[in-house]
């Protein structure tokens, strides 16, 4: 398996330009104003996955997005996903 | 190089895409049946979506020496409705003898409700009762963690599915891990947005290893990539993956799954 240099040697600037294009979504979203949405505010819940210093980012931050409940529910009113959860009242 | 593209929707692809695949390796196509984009407005749109898949579609891809082979069902966006659903159910065993047809798929949920959950079991009951392989979408984004769980709950309750015979597709992070635990097979969708990039892929086979998973493209009429599997390979061998290791996931590893259909012939792999 290749070591942090040969990894970092391949995807660095890719993330770098990543990571700025995360920064640049929220400046954006920002300085549009408006209400609240559950969809950012769970983006910004995802974001400390990140700080976890565990090797499950990915995953927990797929996990932020996700439905957390086990049931299902009584009809579907769409068919589109929106990526992420609204809520169970929303459902 | 030479791959399986073991989840393609052709039917929405050109020609120049068939002969592009042919040209990065590709030595067979599998193409489940699937939601048209649009809802079919009756059994009979999916009597001739069948004909498609079974008797057209492998056709077009024998022009440019693909092997096509095909899934049947209704696809669980259209489940709602459960009156269509069971008229759709009732023709599909009159294809299912077709010599393309590998088995029934791709079946699962969409938004996790009740009467998908019906469809759900009726479709593994139809697999059951004919001893077909199953093929299995898996919700996107949000309803993907629940979704899977309850697919795996109705799979494992029927007796007569081995989930050595069961594929689930669009795994990701949070699920790969409850497929591969299971005994069920994992296939991974690399898409630009919403499923896998190749990267997140590699990572995948690098923790979860690379038994009983493969990677498809499941080009449709949206936003994919044909090429995606050859393009992953690539960066697999960018990596420091070896030639062989890369083989037997885009290779290998869909031919040891699909040939446990007598129907699915082993490709000469040039």
């Amino acid at each position: 398996m290749a070591d942090q240099k040969n990894i970092l040697d391949l995807y660095f600037l890719d993330a770098r330009a990543r990571l700025i294009d995360i920064a640049a979504f929220m400046d954006r979203v920002d300085r549009a104003g408006g209400e609240t949405d559950f969809r950012y505010n769970a983006y910004r819940e995802a974001l400390k996955a990140l700080e976890s210093g565990q090797p499950d980012r990915a995953e927990k931050v797929l996990l932020a997005f996700s439905d957390p409940t086990d049931e299902p529910i009584p009809a579907a009113t769409t068919k589109a996903a929106c990526g992420a959860w609204p809520g169970a009242d929303e459902d | 190089m030479r791959y399986i593209e073991p989840h393609g929707h052709m039917v929405s692809r050109t020609t120049d895409d068939y002969r592009a695949m042919a040209m990065a390796g590709c030595q067979a196509v599998c193409e489940p049946a699937f939601w048209a984009g649009f809802d079919r407005s009756s059994a009979q749109g999916f009597y001739d979506y069948f004909c498609q898949l079974t008797q057209h579609e492998p056709r077009r891809a024998s022009i440019f020496g693909l092997p096509h082979y095909t899934w049947l069902c209704i696809n669980p966006k259209e489940s709602e409705d459960l009156a269509l659903a069971d008229e759709v159910l009732a023709i599909i065993p009159e294809f299912m003898d077709s010599p393309n047809v590998l088995g029934i798929g791709e079946i699962g949920l969409n938004k996790n409700s009740r009467n998908e959950m019906t469809v759900l079991e009726k479709h593994v009951d139809l697999a059951g009762s004919n001893d077909q392989l199953i093929l299995v979408h898996t919700p996107h984004l949000e309803d993907k963690r629940k979704g899977t769980r309850l697919i795996l709950d109705v799979l494992k309750s029927d007796s007569r599915i081995r989930p050595e015979r069961c594929i689930i597709d669009h795994v990701e992070e949070h699920t790969v891990g409850m497929v591969l635990d299971d005994g069920f097979w994992a296939g991974m969708t690399l898409y630009p947005e919403t499923k896998c990039t190749a990267n997140r892929a590699i990572d995948i086979l690098e923790v979860y290893g690379n038994e009983r998973i493969w990677m498809n493209s499941a080009c449709d009429w949206g936003i994919s990539v044909p090429l995606a599997v050859p393009q992953a390979a690539q960066e697999m061998k960018r990596r420091g993956n070896d030639a062989q290791y890369i083989d037997k996931v885009v290779y290998q590893n869909p031919i040891e799954f699909m040939s446990q259909s007598p129907r699915f012939i082993r490709p000469v792999g040039l």
